[in-house]
């Protein structure tokens, strides 16, 4: 066992500025977005419900809605106008949060060990325990920083100064909880993949229980709010009574789960982990002869779990549809939620933008899966397989393929969930076939975004982030840019901006041809310039 | 005899720094080729190249008779490379990454597949993320080895190999020369490329400054020479072509041109030898002799002395 005495925390200060150094651009490019994210959406609330009554109303049309509230939680105090600002970014924004934290933790720590870097750390007059303390250190510090940021504009946007340092605590809090998640899941396994992957899924289970918890009539289970960490951020209720002792559950459950992974990072080896890897089979299975089947062993595990996440989203969104319309009484009410969607139907306008959220996700995926051309190509796994008979063309296509095709494969799961939901519950089969082709409507805005990934593949490798600048830029103008009342230009740069809205909207096949045309276009040009270019 | 390679004047820019500049090679069929310098030469680059994975701005190229800029996947079935740096799929196993390079280069010969799994001494059931070093240079090395193809091109392949496994490399090289194939070895280390290499190529900042076969190359520098005299010895220093002289009593020690050992043997003769050893340069001072030309102000003499 090493001992706990100072000298195994030795180097953690030069560790730390190594990571500020390498992070000199995600970090801060990460705190403007969070910090605008939330100036944003203070201010656009803050002019729409001038009056008390005005709040009280569309605090009455949400929390009636358990659509809405497992969405984005309950309204505490129908009065507030900072609460009915934040609404969605006190959980869902403390959700990326959590994100960011697993990002930053991961990649200063087991990253580092898989590559190898961390050994050549390791040798030099470093601690046993710096680096992992160093890389919670960096998360840690980057969310006191953009709560305490955040918390200023909140105050700058003219929100109340105790709900505003509540809030920005809420997502401080939550920021630390999952980034020691992520350090714990960081010493389980030896891949930095499958590290973001175990974050990943406790993130999406705590953000699953805290909208069961939220949506749970007096009878129900309650208590499945108070079991997750993004729970408690909802519960301190920033500008609803903020209630300081919630922040006090982070506390142990922090401590706890860094403590636990100090514990572990002393007992194992570097480079290994604590589950441990299974020998394989020692020749390759017959199907094991092509890119294409590389590409399907690369991608399977990935695809599989977006597949089990999206078939869930579908059945869920499909479940709490019905809900929506019956609890609207208030014409403001219906305002508020068909300005959410389309036209017609309550039910189709929330299913509608909860389609267009899933498209969002789609994307996600699509840019993961083409931005694997990227990292195949910078961690030298392209040379060997470009020396043998495997052209350039055909490589690049056998992982296009799973980007492609992946993100059809992941809106139909979402609308046949959709639609088997609602036909469990309205036994109209119709609608599974409905919602199936309305969640396949996203599919051109997807392809969009994938062509983004591969123009840039080709014609400037070293953006590789182009496609998620892309996708961020586009959600915050579709989500943000009428309130900001940005020009319609600037608006229809958002492919999701031309996507009809379906179910309730006509079907229009124009704007979904040109959005596929305009796809086809960048990979061609994305191929054709990969082909010509040079490799490493 | 065919050539197998034919590169001239081959030129890559990168930027305002010109990896290679003017390099010329020619790897004839059947023979072991030693491509040599010290790291940056543009060793890699090359050999990039060779592969159609870069372009070259200028000069020409030709592989196995074709363009590897146009024809790659079609010229790559009849040869075989293995990288200096070796980077695996870390959920693969070594057994499986064997088995997909060698099938995507057009099929694998399962029973040389697993003798050479045997030498080697490789456990194919590991994960590769799981390897070593020196275990993942074994995984593309078996891959390239059990293929029937011409070709083979190697970037200092054995850099992460203990020296057991390293003569088992060598071992695999010559029976592969045997058979007829023509090998492309890049290299620093150059033991290796005495022991294995019929020919060497020997480049410095982008060019070729020497080729030829070792023997050729030797004549074009100074072989040692100790001797015990049975006198002390007088104007040994006034023959042409002797350098490096150090007398100590009857004991002398010096370099020699290749045409002035004639003239030396002689001269030692007329004084009466007890003993001499003769040495013919090693590749090593070869290449320290090319590589002090470029230091500015340096004796070339002073280099090749130092064994």
């Amino acid at each position: 066992m090493s001992s706990t005495s100072s000298a195994s925390f030795q180097g953690t200060r030069p560790l730390v500025r190594l990571a500020l150094r390498r992070d000199r651009v995600i970090v801060p490019a990460s705190l403007a977005v969070f910090i605008a994210l939330a100036a944003s959406s203070a201010t656009a609330t803050i002019g729409l419900y001038p009056t008390v009554a005005s709040r009280v109303q569309a605090a009455a049309a949400i929390n009636n809605a358990p659509a809405l509230v497992a969405l984005y939680g309950r309204l505490y105090d129908p009065t507030s106008i900072g609460e009915l600002a934040m609404l969605k970014t006190i959980s869902f924004g403390a959700a990326m949060v959590a994100v960011l934290a697993m990002v930053l933790t991961v990649r200063h720590t087991r990253t580092e060990e898989e590559a190898g870097r961390l050994e050549l750390i390791g040798a030099a007059a470093v601690g046993r325990r710096a680096p992992l303390t160093a890389a919670l250190g960096l998360a840690a510090g980057t969310v006191l920083v953009l709560g305490l940021l955040s918390a200023a504009a909140l105050v700058a946007s003219g929100l109340p100064l105790a709900g505003s340092v509540a809030f920005g605590l809420s997502w401080t809090a939550t920021g630390c909880a999952f980034a020691a998640v992520a350090a714990l899941a960081a010493q389980l396994t030896t891949s930095a993949r499958t590290a973001n992957a175990i974050t990943g899924a406790t993130i999406g289970a705590a953000y699953l229980l805290r909208a069961v918890g939220d949506a749970a009539g007096h009878a129900g289970p309650q208590w499945a709010s108070w079991v997750s960490p993004l729970g408690w951020a909802q519960q301190i209720r920033p500008f609803a009574g903020n209630r300081w002792w919630v922040l006090a559950l982070f506390v142990p459950f922090t401590i706890a789960t860094a403590g636990a992974a100090f514990a572990l990072n002393a007992r194992r080896d570097a480079g290994a982990g604590m589950l441990a890897d299974r020998p394989g089979p020692a020749t390759a299975a017959a199907h094991l002869r092509s890119p294409v089947a590389l590409a399907w062993r690369l991608h399977r595990g990935l695809l599989a779990a977006w597949a089990a996440a999206f078939v869930v989203l579908g059945l869920v969104l499909g479940g709490i549809a019905s809900n929506v319309g019956s609890f609207l009484t208030s014409p403001q009410a219906r305002d508020l939620i068909t300005r959410l969607g389309g036209l017609h139907g309550l039910t189709d306008a929330f299913i509608a933008a909860e389609l267009g959220f899933a498209g969002v996700l789609a994307s996600a995926y699509g840019i993961q899966a083409a931005g694997r051309l990227r990292s195949e190509e910078t961690a030298d796994h392209l040379e060997p397989l470009l020396a043998t008979a495997t052209g350039r063309v055909a490589w690049a296509c056998s992982h296009l393929a799973f980007a492609l095709l992946g993100t059809v494969a992941l809106l139909t799961a979402t609308g046949l969930g959709a639609g088997v939901a609602r036909m469990a519950q309205t036994g109209d089969a119709a609608a599974v076939g409905q919602l199936v082709v309305s969640a396949l409507a996203q599919v051109p805005a997807t392809w969009v975004l994938t062509g983004i990934v591969v123009a840039a593949f080709g014609v400037a490798p070293r953006l590789s982030a182009a496609g998620w600048v892309a996708l961020v830029a586009f959600v915050l103008i579709g989500e943000f840019g009428s309130v900001l009342r940005l020009a319609q230009p600037i608006l229809d740069l958002s492919p999701f901006a031309h996507i009809p809205k379906l179910p309730g909207s006509k079907f229009a096949p124009a704007p979904l041809v040109w959005l596929t045309l305009l796809a086809a276009g960048l990979t061609v040009i994305g191929l054709v310039t990969f082909r010509r270019r040079d490799i490493g | 005899m065919d050539s197998v390679v034919v590169v001239s004047g081959l030129v890559k820019a990168y930027g305002s720094t010109r990896a290679l500049d003017g390099l010329d090679l020619t790897v004839s069929s059947g023979e072991v080729h030693g491509f040599l310098g010290p790291n940056g030469a543009g060793k890699t680059t090359t050999l990039r190249i060779l592969l159609g994975l870069l372009r070259a701005d200028a000069g020409s190229v030709s592989v196995l008779g074709g363009d590897p800029w146009r024809e790659a996947p079609a010229l790559h079935r009849r040869l075989a490379y293995v990288p200096g740096d070796v980077s695996l799929w870390p959920n693969l196993t070594g057994g499986e990454v064997i088995d997909l390079l060698g099938r995507l280069r057009g099929g694998i010969d399962p029973r040389r597949r697993s003798e050479l799994l045997e030498s080697f001494d490789l456990d194919p059931t590991k994960k590769a993320r799981a390897y070593s070093k020196g275990n993942r240079q074994k995984v593309a090395l078996i891959a390239a080895l059990a293929s029937d193809v011409e070709l083979f091109i190697f970037d200092e392949p054995t850099s992460g190999l203990d020296p057991l496994k390293e003569n088992v490399f060598r071992e695999c090289v010559r029976a592969q020369r045997r058979n007829g194939k023509t090998v492309l070895l890049s290299s620093h280390i150059l033991s290796e490329a005495e022991a294995l290499c019929d020919r060497v190529s020997i480049i410095r900042e982008g060019r070729t400054v020497e080729t030829g076969t070792l023997t050729e190359l030797r004549h074009l520098t100074r072989t040692s020479v100790t001797a015990e005299l049975t006198a002390v010895p007088d104007g040994l220093s006034s023959i042409p072509g002797v350098h490096e002289l150090v007398v100590d009593a009857t004991r002398i020690a010096c370099q020699v041109d290749a045409e002035a050992l004639n003239g030396l043997l002689a001269y030692l003769a007329r004084a009466g030898v007890r003993s001499l050893v003769s040495q013919p340069p090693t590749l090593e001072q070869l290449f320290l002799r090319q590589y002090s030309r470029s230091q500015p102000g340096s004796d070339a003499a002073r280099d090749t002395s130092t064994r």
